[in-house]
């Protein structure tokens, strides 16, 4: 019978290697998603350049740190990347604006079929890629500074006496924090404003709404501003918690999508819930329990074996699989999204 | 499975996955499109190819046509798929990879020490994996409701923890088998041109299981679907060393064509040299010249030679596929598939059966992509699952298609050309505008170190340009479909 010593060992290993991390991972997926899923629920196309729209919000965000950096400004403990993402945020606007303009537009007032929409996302996936890569390079970027760690885990072990530490980065908790004042701050502007109603009315029947004078421009413009924000503030996120890849990005497109459709696409609270369920099965999956399983059978019951359901290489493809699953069994989602 | 097809809103007047454009209605007429335009098209690309021979070298002239060759195939299999049934099929680098794998299972010479100490326990898994699916077949079928669902439910755990075990010794004792130079099972030892085929089977295979599971999506969830399915099919084949070294990879895969070392001492190819450079090497001012303008010329040709056959070989292919296309397209068939595509809901009512000729076009699409990785895999002469990304193998391909032209076999043709010289050149071109810019630039400047960079950004900014002003301003590609009234 495992003692109370062993059962909270168990209990930090489990904080320490899944729940914080998956966490973290989920509060970016969700950001992404609900990006995601604002563009799909309004305007009725999967963005294919979602990602690199993160990219470049990003890149941005990096320029504006080492600027302020060489400036001497900093925010102490705290990154400075947290500060450079508020003008990151602008010009990420301003530019999914002006592609929107340029490309989104023309097909929309045509009423062209969502698939070609997505074609058109995938031009602009390229060109955004590519302004990317030849800002930043393709080298890791790491930009992040200030204090690394909240809780370290010699510091835990110290003060808790048990063996196992549990050790939480400032940018893990600062995902987590700005994760939740931001999807608590799109709730309150998609439920209580009037602009949030009527793109919620938008997106609900489209012409219902037209015709009860709301202006299609302006909610076009909103989401547009919304989902830039949404992407520069996950991608800096996800940039500060890991390293800056501009490749990363692209590959994180088939997860945000997955949390997305998983969570119900079009429904912002499907997004946040899918994200989470995403990244704790991505995390789950694929960790090793044969320590965990250690501390709490007898002895003699101590498996062999790593107890890795899936080995760390298909960690994406959970993600993948899940996706998969859900548009077969329940397209809807758990929210019930629309099926456009 | 449940279908997305629902609109909730009234876009039945618009046509759902045609091409990028609604197609006209019957009553206007559409432009007469030149008969000329064609072989305009294409006479334009072979002076392209002619340019780059001149300017630069044959050698990267002929690297380009055996790799656009390649291209325009997948292209075709694409437009096969988007063109005539109107499916959005993001999975494309899936295929090209299942190719490649035909290319390493048909003609790599089996290992027969990994066989030897992993292949029983390979087997019963593979037996059990197949009774497992069996199982579930039966199930699905006599059972119904909630009971159905537990006993798939327990079959997939039960079974899941008898394959486990086997197939982790399985693997353990393959991978041991000295895993520098092997490490895997090894193939069939046949001649590679076998591998084009089956590598057009493996691909239709795999485009069967995901059609049938997932066809009854509408486009961008398509999309979606197969991007994902894509990506696990990448992280399949770069994971398990056992099938094909994953990403130790698996290099010198034997040719169909000679070995450039022995083209270089087959006396009929020096003959042949030196009848053809005879002025060149008379007019050499002595002995040992001759001879090292002899031997550099023998390395030139014969890598020249040898791209050559390829092209000779991939041209026929390609040839024979196209006329098989053209004839399917206008077959009873390739009208039934185009009219399927333009009104779905009407076809639906005469009593086509909708989803079975949707799994029909995209199984057939998915074979020709199949074969053409098979080819590509040839053409490098070995197997590199880790160089599979979706920018380059499933976007790139999209772009030969609604550049070239979607619906028409000729445009995809061209599509696979035009792109890929554009793709290649870009680099180059890239280059020679930096070199242009820079040119009062101090060498030493941060500015002028980061705007040599510019090569892989430059391409893919330049694909999405074209992308986005072809979509705009000809979204019928530059060979538009070809709509026919009697």
């Amino acid at each position: 019978m495992p003692d109370a010593t062993d059962i909270l060992n168990a209990l930090v290993l489990m904080t320490n290697y899944v729940f914080v991390p998956a966490l973290s991972y989920g509060s970016q997926l969700a950001l992404g998603a609900l990006g995601v899923t604002l563009v799909f629920g309004i305007l009725r196309f999967a963005n294919f350049a979602h990602g690199d729209l993160m990219a470049f919000g990003t890149t941005i965000t990096i320029l504006f740190t080492w600027l302020l950096q060489a400036n001497g400004i900093t925010l102490g403990i705290f990154p400075t990347g947290l500060l450079a993402m508020v003008p990151a945020v602008i010009i990420t606007a301003i530019v999914a604006i002006g592609i929107d303009k340029a490309v989104f537009a023309f097909y929309r007032k045509r009423r062209a079929a969502p698939v070609v929409l997505v074609i058109a996302s995938v031009g602009v996936m390229f060109m955004l890629s590519a302004v990317v890569r030849f800002i930043m390079g393709t080298e890791d970027r790491r930009f992040t500074d200030g204090e690394r760690f909240l809780v370290r885990a010699l510091d835990f072990k110290k003060w808790s006496g048990l063996d196992e530490g549990l050790a939480i980065q400032t940018t893990q908790a600062i995902t987590v924090v700005v994760a939740i004042v931001v999807v608590a701050a799109l709730f309150i502007f998609l439920n209580r404003t009037r602009t949030g109603k009527a793109m919620r009315a938008y997106s609900d029947n489209e012409d219902l709404a037209l015709l009860s004078g709301i202006n299609p421009d302006r909610i076009v413009m909103v989401t547009w501003i919304l989902a830039a924000a949404l992407a520069t503030i996950a991608g800096a996120l996800y940039g500060l918690d890991k390293s800056f890849k501009p490749f990363t990005y692209l590959q994180l497109l088939l997860p945000i999508f997955a949390s997305a459709i998983v969570g119900g696409i079009g429904q912002p609270v499907g997004a946040v819930v899918g994200g989470y369920v995403i990244a704790f099965s991505e995390v789950m999956l694929t960790y090793a329990y044969k320590k965990f399983a250690t501390y709490l059978l007898p002895d003699h019951m101590a498996p062999d074996g790593l107890l890795q359901f899936l080995s760390t290489d298909y960690k994406f493809a959970v993600s993948f699989i899940i996706l998969v699953l859900v548009l077969l069994i329940r397209p809807t989602g758990i929210f019930r999204g629309k099926v456009l | 499975m449940t279908t997305s097809e629902t609109e909730t809103a009234p876009t039945n007047g618009q046509a759902d996955d045609a091409a990028a454009a609604p197609p006209p209605p019957a009553a206007i007429v559409q432009k007469k499109q030149s008969p000329w335009r064609a072989p305009l098209a294409f006479l334009a690309m072979g002076l392209l190819l002619a340019a780059v021979g001149a300017f630069q070298s044959w050698s990267v002239a002929l690297a380009i046509l055996n790799m656009s060759l390649i291209s325009a195939l997948m292209a075709m299999g694409l437009n096969l798929q988007w063109g005539y049934a109107g499916l959005f099929n993001a999975g494309v680098m899936a295929f090209t990879a299942l190719g490649g794998l035909a290319a390493v299972v048909v003609s790599h010479p089996p290992v027969w020490e990994a066989l030897a100490a992993g292949g029983r326990s390979m087997t019963l898994s593979g037996v059990i994996l197949v009774a497992m699916i069996a199982t579930i077949a039966f199930a699905a079928s006599v059972l119904k409701g909630r009971l159905r669902q537990f006993a798939i439910l327990a079959i997939v755990v039960v079974g899941y923890a008898l394959l486990r075990p086997v197939f982790a010794d399985a693997v353990t004792a393959i991978e041991a088998v000295d895993p520098a130079r092997t490490g895997f099972i090894g193939g069939l030892g046949l001649p590679i041109v076998v591998a084009w085929l089956v590598g057009g089977l493996f691909a239709a295979a795999v485009a069967w299981l995901i059609g049938k599971v997932a066809l009854g999506l509408r486009s961008d969830y398509l999309a979606i679907a197969t991007l994902g399915i894509s990506e696990i099919v990448i992280a399949v084949l770069k994971n398990e060393d056992w099938l094909a070294r994953g990403v130790k990879n698996v290099t010198g895969l034997p040719r169909p064509v000679p070995y450039e070392i022995d083209l270089q001492q087959a006396p009929w190819f020096v003959d042949l040299v030196q009848r053809v450079y005879a002025g060149a090497l008379d007019a050499a001012p002595d002995a040992a010249a001759r001879e090292a303008l002899l031997r550099q010329l023998l390395i030139d040709n014969a890598s020249n030679f040898v791209k050559l056959a390829y092209a000779g070989l991939f041209t026929v292919v390609l040839l024979i596929i196209l006329a098989l296309c053209v004839r399917a397209l206008n077959s009873p068939w390739g009208r039934m598939m185009r009219a399927i595509r333009d009104n779905e809901e009407a076809a639906a009512a005469m009593g086509k059966d909708i989803k079975a000729r949707h799994l029909q076009v995209f199984v057939l699409g998915s074979a020709i992509i199949g074969i053409a990785g098979a080819m590509m895999t040839t053409l490098d002469g070995q197997f590199t699952p880790g160089t599979y990304n979706p920018l380059r193998f499933t976007f790139l391909i999209w772009v030969m298609v609604i550049v070239g032209g979607s619906g028409n076999n000729l445009g995809a043709v061209l599509g696979g050309f035009l792109i890929w010289f554009i793709w290649v050149e870009a680099e180059p071109a890239g280059h020679w505008i930096v070199q242009l810019l820079s040119a009062n630039m101090d060498p030493q400047s941060e500015l002028y170190r980061h705007l040599q960079d510019i090569a892989a950004p430059f391409r893919l900014f330049v694909m999405g340009l074209v992308l986005l002003i072809v979509m705009r301003f000809s979204p019928r590609g530059i060979l538009p479909e070809k709509i026919r009234h009697s």
